[in-house]
């Protein structure tokens, strides 16, 4: 039995809208992997919850018309790995959302809740952060788009305003077209774990497969948000394919990430396996790309 | 202390193939509400946060921890039990044979749970490699077997449904 | 006649267990009951001032507030260990009920009791406590030392629970001898816990004047004791009920939370009261495996003779006794047996700290021993520069040795003959050679390690079983005995000896799997690894005891001799000529239904046990270090087990899978880690504390060698522990044939591995 005060389920997504305004304290629960656990804890106790988890208007992938790949946000991530669209189009998050916790939990636990809890640890964060995903959030007023890198304001803090539900993860087309990506979890159980860190690269190279146009770089666990390492980005972009790049491009990493000291591991450490793991991810990815290493 | 109204609902869902309904206290889990109301005794809890899997369940044919689930949601859900597995005269299914025969249970209280996970992996009538196994099978601890033999009776029986020989 | 020992027959819990019907505790409580939560210190030392209940009594359903300051001034004993008479010998008692002298973050401060869990839980939450917060201890080495904040210390003045030694020849004198290489080594181990599936729990209500309480427990005969001297009542007035259990490793042999829960029970006017731990609770406040840390020192001659050794060995308590001095005091003992060697000097001391209690743990100290003597047997093969194979098997005990004490002997070439085969199935000495002097980034390596087990407690501690066989009118027939199913399948294994031993089909054997110390015989339950081994004595024994009975009747019935009759496959049988005369089915009718002598056929007995048996294995490991990741990924692990005839080889082969993933989780991911600021865990969750999954493990492969125990009736002896002895020294060991990096502690988690491999300029950054 969970201790809440009160569970007011949403019936659509204007009724979660509505929902929102009425009881302002009240803590969404999407699938619950996150909040039941925390209710659990006795973090969240006696509090007011509002469920939209059977809202299956915002569940599913899909193309929009101008080639933007849509995510609704109660996609849970099994759904996500076995999507067409999502093989065809950003394989990687598939891999990425496939390594969260357990089978289980990964049919219950959504996108949606994964970015919406603003944890740095998220599978998803990383990836869709270099992927320059778009968070759809529908409130009171509408529809709003914003970047994801805006969405997470701190640690456990996104930009959901009054009213506002998020809805969608949106990945416009030029962001995925030609790219490919590869996600290492670095983590101390190769399931049911969270991630130490968690880096997802992605390159687009050119047409003879011989330059990087451009490649991207996010990271999770590596400050109290996912965050870029733009200086590593830059310096690979235009540059011919090599494995001195990908030494070069790992190096600079360290320019823009702040992991912390936490018992759960030190800084340093953190330190290295995030070149080491940039390293390696950005070889995959120009493999995938069909460079030649 | 402020003094709370306990919320009732009604549930309406498909229990082992039976139609039911309940009505529960919205705060309940769907792990109380199969223990307590149904007395679903092959429902465990282990951890009560989704970590361990002992509370599987499937839901519409995917295996869900049922402690991290809210009893209301289950509305017009098809909920399977491994009470739902058994035949009319108490026939073990192949599954559950499997698990017998390798000397997969031994304390028992991560066994349904496993069974369960194995029937969502077998009616996917897919082929698994050993590693893609593990991984489906990865959802749930446990602390007697090392996994071996769970692993063995899953793929005995996979290759049993599948019409092939268990490669050796 | 057909035997059943030896056969892999069908557990006998396992359509139940298959099919979720085999009822545990939570099962069984009625859903009246009153549920008890606990208020847990939030600090790891100091004294509880006041507790402001007034807010918890107010929350709605809030039947009962109780606070260390209500609990009775009596302070008990928890360990799972036989009673002494002796009160020399008795274990150690220094806790109450609640606490108001707290002792680790988790302690027992106040208890309530509502009408359902949300209630309880806000009331806990609610209540007021507060302290007089004094300075604590985590390390075993500071809690040693002058001036150290002091646990119990009118009795145990500076946090010494506990020292013994072992003096062997003369230390001092043998290592001046000239040209003998010194190796030394601090090894450390980590606080790890049970993790069991099923977290303990319990149920209580008084019935007839008398308080029951349905546990999930190895040791219902032992909890009875226990619950009486807590709560001061006369033994005989406490009924513990146990019935299948989700896993114990060692956790549930102990008093946890049955005194607690009977109390709370008889301050309710004898209601139903349940008390379940949450995962939480269970890693912090029931019992942990103890961290050891452990110096040893050898000197060598340069051909591998061992000439002296010294051994120093800190064992980290926690903050009550529980089974205490008992686990490290079994691992230094085995430390002179494991390597013969003529000047030996072992002091081992277990110390008080403000951290859990640790208490019994799957191994009971060898896991801990066997870690630092057998990374510490690699390290002097580094320093003498010998194979870790030849250097075993010149110095490892040998066939015919007797120990002193215990009075055990080898009786086989046990060692030798266990390694061969695991050689059979890993080419260890080729990959040892071939591993050496790797460069690169990702290398691999394979190692060894041998552990040393001792079956059941004697003559430490008191060894008896009992048990009773009633037949049936069909020719079957019941038997109990104290010892306890708790996963492990001495149901079965029991049913199998049964069968043999009084004649009769295993089908018509049917066993009481549940205890109840109103009904089941006495036994003091699950523990060691003597399940096998002192249950085959009682089992034997009483089975004789109930062929003899069977036979006279049968004299009766069919006029022919005693002498000339047998019961085989439950028929009863003329010798002479092999004719069967009738089944002991009609017997049973015919006696119990008798108009001239009805009878009823039952057998009860009690064997005390005073032997005990060596039980030896080994592990080899073959691991793939990923040195810039800081990853070591076990690719294989071997065991091979003696552990005398087998039973029943399928459940055999599962035990020791199920120990070796234990082993691995010891040696590469688990440890319950606490925050030096405020001594809380940290990770005492199923998700941050690394319990292997499904994807850790490679392919488990398990041997054996049977050579059968003499002194046991079934030629049987320990397995259940054994099996989580071996590996994670072996996996160490493959981490040194890969790297040349011999690292001192385990779990050798990526942490370790990235300042290890710093340290030896393996990665720069």
């Amino acid at each position: 039995m969970y201790d809440m005060k009160a569970l007011y389920q949403a019936k659509s997504v204007k009724d979660a809208v509505a929902l929102r305004l009425a009881h302002p304290e009240a803590q969404i629960i999407a699938g619950g992997s996150d909040v039941l656990v925390q209710m659990r804890e006795g973090k969240r106790a006696g509090a007011e919850f509002i469920s939209i988890q059977t809202l299956d208007e915002i569940r599913g992938v899909f193309l929009d018309a101008d080639g933007t790949l849509r995510i609704g946000a109660l996609t849970s991530f099994s759904h996500i790995t076995r999507d067409p669209l999502i093989q065809k189009y950003i394989n990687v998050l598939g891999e990425a959302v496939d390594q969260v916790g357990g089978p289980q939990i990964r049919n219950i636990g959504t996108i949606g809740g994964n970015t919406c809890n603003g944890v740095t640890s998220a599978d998803s964060a990383s990836t869709l952060h270099a992927w320059e995903a778009i968070v759809e959030l529908t409130g009171p007023n509408g529809v709003r788009r914003q970047p994801i890198q805006d969405f997470y304001i701190k640690a456990g803090k996104v930009d959901l305003r009054e009213g506002e539900i998020q809805t969608a993860i949106l990945i416009p087309k030029e962001s995925y077209r030609n790219f490919f990506g590869h996600y290492i979890k670095y983590a101390m159980r190769n399931a049911m774990d969270i991630a130490t860190l968690g880096t997802s690269v992605n390159v687009r190279l050119s047409a003879d497969k011989k330059t990087v146009e451009r490649a991207r770089v996010a990271f999770g666990v590596a400050g109290p948000v996912p965050l870029r390492a733009e200086t590593a980005e830059k310096l690979a972009a235009g540059q011919p394919v090599s494995l001195e790049l990908a030494e070069r491009f790992a190096q600079a990493v360290k320019e823009d990430i702040n992991p912390r000291d936490s018992w759960r591991a030190a800084k340093d450490f953190r330190l290295h396996i995030a070149v080491e793991s940039a390293k390696r991810a950005f070889i995959e990815s120009v493999k995938l790309a069909g460079g030649d290493l | 202390m402020e003094k709370h109204n306990i919320q009732y609902q009604t549930v309406r869902f498909n229990l082992n193939g039976k139609d039911v309904e309940r009505t529960v206290d919205v705060r309940a889990s769907l792990t109380d509400m199969l223990r307590n109301d149904f007395r679903m005794t092959s429902v465990k809890k282990g951890c009560e946060v989704g970590e361990c899997g002992a509370c599987n369940v499937l839901i519409d044919g995917e295996a869900f921890n049922s402690c991290i689930y809210l009893a209301v949601w289950a509305e017009g859900k098809k909920v399977r039990t491994l009470e739902g597995l058994l035949g009319p005269n108490g026939e073990l299914s192949d599954i559950q044979q499997a698990f017998v025969d390798e000397a997969a249970i031994q304390c028992g209280f991560c066994s349904p749970g496993f069974i369960l996970t194995a029937v969502e992996i077998l009616e996917s009538g897919k082929e698994y490699t050993d590693a893609e196994l593990r991984k489906l099978l990865s959802g749930h601890l446990c602390r007697c077997t090392g996994y071996e033999n769970i692993l063995r009776a899953v793929k005995k029986t996979m290759y049993k449904r599948l019409g092939k020989e268990l490669p050796q | 006649m057909s035997k059943s020992v030896g056969k892999s027959v069908i557990r006998v819990d396992a359509y139940e267990k298959a099919t979720g019907r085999a009822k545990y505790m939570d099962d069984l409580c009625d859903r009246s009951a009153l549920i008890a939560k606990i208020c847990h210190s939030t600090i790891a030392h100091g004294f509880v001032k006041s507790v402001d209940t007034s807010a918890a009594e107010a929350v709605p359903g809030v039947v009962k507030v109780l606070t260390c300051f209500d609990a009775p001034d009596i302070e008990f004993p928890t360990a799972g260990h036989p009673w002494s008479t002796d009160p020399h010998h008795q274990d150690v008692a220094d806790r109450k009920l609640l606490n108001q002298h707290v002792r680790y973050y988790g302690d027992e401060v106040a208890v309530v009791i509502a009408e359902d869990e949300v209630a309880a839980s806000q009331a806990v939450r609610a209540i007021r406590v507060e302290y007089e917060e004094l300075p604590f201890v985590l390390d075993v080495q500071e809690a040693m030392k002058d001036g150290a904040p002091q646990l119990h210390e009118e009795r145990y003045p500076g946090n010494i629970l506990a020292h013994s030694d072992v003096r062997r020849g003369d230390y001092e004198t043998a290592r001046q001898e000239p040209g003998l290489i010194k190796v030394e080594g601090w090894y450390d181990t980590p606080t790890v816990q049970h993790c069991h599936i099923e977290n303990h729990g319990c149920f209580a209500y008084e019935e007839a004047g008398r308080v029951v309480v349905v546990s999930s427990t190895q040791i219902p005969h032992i909890v009875r004791r226990v619950v009486g001297q807590a709560l001061g009542l006369p033994w005989g007035r406490v009924r513990i009920i146990k019935p299948y259990i989700g896993g114990g490793f060692g956790n549930k042999q102990d008093a946890l939370y049955e005194p607690l829960c009977a109390w709370c029970s008889t301050k309710v006017g004898g209601r139903l009261v349940k008390l379940e731990c949450s995962r939480e609770e269970t890693f912090v406040s029931n019992r942990v495996r103890h961290a050891i840390r452990t110096h040893i020192i050898s000197y060598v001659r340069p051909d591998g003779t061992l000439v002296a050794r010294k051994l120093e060995a800190f064992s980290n308590q926690g903050a009550y006794a529980s089974h205490g001095h008992g686990i490290v005091a079994k691992g230094m003992n085995a430390f002179p047996q494991l390597y013969p060697c003529p000047n030996v000097e072992c002091d081992s001391w277990t110390v008080y700290t403000n951290r859990p209690s640790a208490g019994a743990m799957r191994g009971y100290g060898i896991p801990q021993a066997m870690f630092a003597g057998e990374s510490h047997i690699d390290d002097i093969c580094k320093a003498i520069h010998m194979f870790p194979l030849e250097f075993r098997r010149k110095n490892l005990m040998p066939m015919g040795y007797v120990d002193g004490f215990s009075k055990n002997e080898l009786y086989s070439d046990t060692f030798n003959q266990c390694m061969d085969k695991a050689l059979e199935l890993l080419d260890y000495r080729r990959k040892f050679e071939e591993y050496q002097n790797q460069t690169g980034p990702v290398r691999r390596g394979v190692g060894l390690a041998v552990f040393w087990y001792n079956t059941a407690v004697w003559p430490i501690s008191l060894e008896s079983s009992s048990c009773r066989m009633v037949l049936n009118q069909d020719g079957s027939l019941q038997f109990q005995t104290g010892e306890t199913e708790i996963g492990q399948g001495c149901d079965t294994a029991y049913s199998q000896m049964v069968a043999d031993a009084v004649g009769i089909p295993l089908g018509d054997v049917h066993v009481v799997s549940t205890q109840d110390t109103d009904i089941t015989p006495f036994g003091t339950g699950a523990y060691a690894s003597r399940q096998t081994y002192i249950g085959g004595f009682s089992i034997m024994q009483t089975a004789l005891a109930l062929r003899e009975r069977i036979l006279n009747v049968a004299h009766e019935q069919t006029r022919m001799p005693v002498s000339n009759l047998d019961l085989v496959d439950g028929q009863i049988v003329r010798k002479s000529d092999g004719r069967v005369l009738k089944s002991l089915g009609d017997l049973a009718t015919e006696s119990l239904y008798s108009l001239e002598s009805s009878r009823h056929i039952t057998a009860e007995t009690t064997a005390q046990i005073k032997s005990n048996a060596y039980s030896f294995g080994c592990s080899f490991a073959e691991v793939e270090v990923d040195i810039p990741m800081c990853k070591a990924t076990l690719l294989r692990l071997v065991n091979v087990h003696d552990c005398g005839t087998l039973i029943n080889p399928a459940l055999a082969e599962a035990q020791v899978h199920g120990g070796m993933s234990m082993a691995i989780g010891y040696g590469l991911s688990e440890e319950l880690k606490f925050d030096e600021r405020t001594g809380k865990p940290l990770n005492n969750n199923l998700l941050d504390y690394k319990l292997s999954t499904f994807m850790d493990h490679p392919t488990l492969e398990a041997a054996f060698v049977e050579n059968p125990e003499p002194t046991s009736p079934y030629g049987t002896k320990a397995l259940g522990e054994p099996p989580a002895c071996s590996g994670a020294p072996a996996i160490r060991n493959a981490v040194l044939n890969a790297t040349g990096v011999a690292i001192d502690s385990c779990p050798i988690t990526p942490h370790v591995l990235y300042r290890k491999f710093k340290e030896a300029g393996l990665i720069n950054d």
